[in-house]
């Protein structure tokens, strides 16, 4: 005998670490930095929401699933904000996007800062 | 922000910082005898004394209701997002799993027309965890350089209305 | 309980798929994109061994390596900005 919330929870692990795969896919397949990125963060946060409230529903209430709540609550701050931080640090350290980005506003903006120290 | 003046501790602000501190402390340690609890007040008294203003930004008189009317106005915010994060991961997946990978990224300007740092961060995060587009950098006058996947979801971002809702949470003043 | 094994094992999957990019990523910013991916399986492996082995212990444990990857992305992202870590 199955009961419902088991179900539940055996869908969110599920659909959680299929989530992860395809980020890691698409951190092998896509072609620059950026792009990874944008697979990495986006299919990280949910996959492990998904997960760790899957493990919340299989413990119930109690101060385990409370400690697990506060895992998923920060990796949702600190995911994107870890990524903004890399996605700067790579274009000041002149990783150079994939050739077909276009338009590149940002370029301009560094060209401008460049031309500001030279002067 | 702005430089560190020695001001008055304010007591609202203390016993708030104080208070979500212990709860902190009283989930993380799960044990719920005299010694832990006692421990957890003095530790919890000591660094919400000293470090209350981290917490607590003081914006004038009524701040505190003005944080409390935040909060509400987020939580219906924080499902718009969840269901944006959802409709993100799908496309994006959509996108990495196409045999032919339908990129064509691009590097836009993006002007929210909101101030404040609270504000300011959380449109950032929430560019980033929504459909295809990554915040890049703040730069001056308060403007988003964003990375987005496909030109399409840059259209999507600068027709979208995520920035005139989080600009309905925090009211239209500074926070 | 199998299903969390699974899980697990399907992570340690995702975590070999970025362990190749570590290994063959061009730039030093593609390795740490990679990494921080690693650290994130780690953290869930760490919640799902805790409750498979049922010992709480191990989500103290994933709770401090979630901040401590955190600072580490931080401070790789500095790095990668201004060439330096600390000042």
């Amino acid at each position: 005998m199955i009961s419902i919330i088991t179900l539940i929870s055996v869908i969110l692990l599920m659909l959680g670490s299929f989530f992860f795969i395809a980020g890691s896919i698409g951190l092998n397949r896509l072609p620059d930095v950026y792009t990874r990125l944008h697979a990495t963060t986006k299919c990280d946060t949910l996959g492990q929401s998904l997960i760790l409230l899957g493990v919340m529903m299989y413990e119930g209430m109690t101060f385990t699933s409370l400690k697990i709540l506060i895992i998923a609550g920060f990796l949702l701050i600190a995911n994107p904000t870890g990524a903004h931080a890399l996605a700067k640090g790579a274009y000041l350290s002149g990783v150079i996007p994939c050739e077909n980005t276009e338009p590149d506003e940002y370029r301009d903006l560094c060209a401008e800062v460049d031309d500001d120290l030279a002067a | 922000m702005g430089l560190p003046v020695k001001r008055k501790k304010d007591l609202v602000a203390v016993s708030l910082t104080f208070v979500a501190l212990y709860l902190y402390w009283v989930v993380l340690s799960g044990i719920l005898d005299v010694v832990h609890l006692s421990l957890g007040i003095l530790s919890a008294l000591l660094v919400a004394y000293f470090f209350s203003d981290l917490l607590m930004q003081r914006t004038g008189r009524g701040y505190v209701s003005a944080t409390i009317t935040r909060v509400f106005r987020f939580v219906p915010y924080l499902f718009w997002l969840l269901c944006q994060i959802v409709r993100a991961n799908i496309d994006v997946v959509k996108i990495i799993l196409d045999p032919k990978l339908p990129i064509s990224p691009c590097i836009i300007k993006f002007d929210p027309g909101l101030s404040g740092d609270v504000p300011l961060t959380l449109l950032a995060n929430s560019i980033t965890l929504t459909p295809g587009t990554l915040t890049l950098d703040i730069g001056s006058e308060r403007s988003y350089y964003v990375h987005c996947l496909t030109q399409h979801h840059g259209e999507e971002l600068l027709a979208g209305e995520m920035h005139l809702r989080v600009g309905a949470v925090f009211g239209g003043d500074d926070a | 309980m199998i299903e969390f094994t699974v899980t697990a094992l399907l992570l340690v999957g995702a975590a070999v798929l970025s362990l190749y990019r570590t290994i063959i990523g061009p730039t030093l910013p593609d390795r740490i994109v990679a990494v921080n991916v690693i650290a994130t399986c780690t953290i869930i492996i760490h919640v799902l061994i805790a409750v498979i082995l049922d010992q709480p212990m191990f989500v103290d444990i994933a709770l401090t390596y979630a901040m401590l990857s955190f600072l580490v992305t931080l401070a790789a992202a500095r790095y990668l900005a201004t060439g330096r870590v600390f000042v």
